[in-house]
């Protein structure tokens, strides 16, 4: 990241003015991508941005894929504002919905307004335990945060196929890999008629609001943005880092298990293999092109979720695979990383000193 | 199922083939980190270099062709990040998960004409002693000159960064880019160079899936090997040796499952399958919590971005 002299030179419009130059870039190499396929681009674009997004239920739509995205990247900003770097969301998220999934298998034929509330909170200490792990043994063993943590990723999803097809998989579901359908009690309310948006967006909201809060008025959030803009600072100024560490990751950790929950309990309603499109590794792009801030992140989880609208709606209607996406969103954090040379070249001009070693 | 001693030799002979994506790509990545260079985009390089060596073998019915496209193509997308963390000074993990989505988008989107087609035989080595001797002959004969090369590759690997004057210099770029930088060396052009080796190799691990191990393309058909690639150059403690008796544990497990299956062991299989990357966790515990050894074998500027005042 950027050292402290340099973020404070840097333009604050700038800052926050770059992810449009790198959404503007990626919708113009989507199109030449997509001429080289031998589409028309302007229609194909179309396809792509546009039409996902004309109707209400494609609207509904998209709220409901950046409300993951969304949770997922608030925690991720502390996690990176620290200069932790947990890659491993979508294990943490995994987890979470094994965990919730496990207490709402619990109650699959009971119901009960506590039902719900216990199923969340299970799913958010599950994310949470999870991220615990890379953030102990980089505490106390020194181990690197970002190998561990990626490789619980693979370690969360065989454990969840293993109960899907195994002990949890549903007795009278023909040996399909999935559980027993969670009760109605377990699922989140649904905000309108028809419409798959569920009332786990507003978890997001309350994550947006309570991380401003944290980061911006508490001694806590200004301990994490001082430790990120230069950890030496923040050992003269006596932060306790380890514990710090912790915290941040157990944010980050919840923040991904209440995605994971809110997958299960709203449009999933049961656990199976394929409970989340990555979006653990999607949201690192959302915290990335939201500037690791909470409001940038709610127009960066839009964003993004709209690139997974469009790639199925680009699927049915051009007949390509849904993977192209996964295009976008890579260009995406290429232009992004990109254009924040710019950044760096405007402060690198102010300070012409000394050979620096930046991370 | 008879344990007999020539079975033995043709599981221990499938064991090898299928550790070979694994020793290519993490022999690639290794020098990459061993440079200061943590690229997480091995596996989209590698399904980039997968749909370019199928594709055109599929046009050029060509397999030199297809193979040495597949780490062309590896090149040139490793470029991608090499312009990017080196040149733009960007965060390495970012731009190499960036690498790694977009490489898997871009194979999808690429190989949407080639799925369903069948792959072309490749041609094996030795047929004829694979079979005239019992035991040995499917361990040692009977592969494809990419085997061989994939088993050359750790012992030329450790001779290049021990021994040569240019591994020496890979080296002190990855464990003090400063020092290396003072002693003129270009410590960008030295990153840049082992980031696009690491590509070809990347590229090439990927055609070995694609042509000779599971000869078509499906989409996504790497499967997390990259992951496991990334995993293995940290079990090996960055040494190209290891690297080898971890690429053949590794693709071991991932035999073994399939037998286990078979005779109906009790073991699930997805205990073994997440193996790999347990012991990885574990092995980076061991080497960690001793900061003498951590310094001993981890490349001291792993993942630092190196910015020179001009």
């Amino acid at each position: 990241m950027i050292k402290i002299e340099k973020r404070n030179d840097v333009p604050m419009a700038l800052y926050f003015f770059t992810p449009f130059i790198a959404i503007i870039l990626t919708i113009l190499g989507g199109g030449i991508i997509f001429y080289i396929l031998g589409f028309n681009p302007i229609e194909a674009l179309k396809f792509y941005f546009i039409t996902p997004i004309s109707n209400l239920y494609g609207f509904s739509e998209l709220l409901l894929k950046a409300t993951p995205l969304c949770l997922i990247a608030i925690g991720l900003s502390f996690c990176f504002k620290s200069n932790n770097w947990n890659i491993g969301a979508e294990g943490q998220l995994t987890f979470g919905a094994i965990v919730g999934g496990g207490v709402a298998l619990l109650f699959y034929n009971q119901e009960g307004f506590y039902i719900l509330p216990l199923v969340i909170i299970a799913g958010a200490i599950g994310g949470m335990i999870f991220a615990l792990i890379p953030a102990i043994l980089k505490t106390y063993f020194n181990t690197n945060e970002i190998l561990v943590s990626l490789m619980l990723v693979y370690v969360s999803k065989l454990l969840l196929d293993y109960l899907v097809v195994g002990p949890w998989s549903n007795p009278e579901g023909f040996n399909f890999p999935e559980t027993r359908q969670f009760s109605d009690s377990s699922r989140m309310p649904l905000l309108f008629d028809g419409l798959r948006i569920h009332s786990g967006i507003f978890l997001a909201l309350a994550a947006v609001m309570l991380s401003w809060f944290v980061l911006y008025k508490t001694y806590l959030g200004f301990q994490i943005k001082v430790s990120g803009l230069s950890l030496k600072t923040a050992k003269y100024a006596g932060f306790k880092g380890k514990t710090m560490i912790l915290v941040v990751f157990m944010i980050s950790g919840a923040c991904a298990g209440l995605a994971g929950v809110g997958e299960i309990t709203g449009p999933i309603g049961q656990l199976h293999r394929m409970i989340s499109p990555d979006y653990g590794f999607t949201a690192i792009i959302v915290a990335f092109l939201g500037r690791l801030n909470p409001f940038g992140i709610i127009f960066a989880s839009l964003i993004v979720a709209l690139t997974y609208l469009g790639a199925e709606t680009a699927q049915i209607f051009l007949q390509i695979p849904k993977y192209t996406g996964q295009v976008f969103q890579g260009m995406i954090l290429f232009f992004l990383l990109a254009s924040d040379y710019l950044l760096f070249f405007k402060v690198k001009i102010l300070n012409l000193k000394k050979n620096e070693l930046r991370h | 199922m008879s344990l007999d001693i020539s079975f033995i030799g043709i599981l221990i002979g499938s064991i090898m083939a299928s550790s070979v994506p694994l020793i290519l790509a993490a022999s690639g990545e290794l020098i990459a980190e061993r440079s200061g260079v943590l690229n997480l985009g091995v596996e989209g390089m590698m399904i980039i270099g997968a749909i370019s060596g199928f594709a055109l073998m599929v046009i050029t019915d060509n397999l030199f062709i297809a193979i040495v496209g597949s780490m062309l193509s590896g090149v040139i997308i490793s470029l991608i990040f090499g312009f990017l963390t080196q040149s733009l000074l960007t965060n390495h993990v970012a731009t190499g998960l960036a690498l790694t989505i977009f490489g898997i988008g871009l194979s999808a989107m690429l190989g949407k004409n080639f799925v369903g087609i069948p792959g072309k035989e490749f041609p094996i080595l030795f047929s004829s002693l694979k079979e005239s001797i019992p035991f040995f002959g499917p361990i040692l004969f009977g592969h494809s000159i990419v085997l061989y090369f994939a088993f050359a590759l750790p012992f030329l690997t450790n001779y290049f960064l021990k021994k040569t004057k240019l591994g020496l210099v890979v080296r002190a770029v990855g464990d003090s880019p400063v020092s290396a930088s003072n002693q003129g060396i270009n410590v960008i052009l030295v990153r840049y160079c082992c980031i696009l080796y690491g590509g070809a190799m990347c590229g090439l691990a990927g055609a070995y899936l694609s042509l000779i191990y599971t000869p078509q393309w499906i989409e996504n058909m790497t499967a997390g090997r990259g992951w496991i690639a990334l995993a293995l150059v940290v079990f090996a403690t960055w040494s190209p040796i290891k690297v080898l008796i971890g690429a053949l544990i590794f693709g071991g497990i991932t035999i073994l499952q399939l037998h286990m299956q078979a005779i109906g062991f009790r073991i699930p299989v997805q205990f073994l399958s997440a193996l790999p990357y347990l012991m990885t966790i574990i092995v980076l515990v061991v080497i960690s919590r001793d900061s003498r050894k951590i310094k001993l074998n981890t490349p001291t500027s792993l993942g630092r971005i190196f910015y020179k005042e001009k």
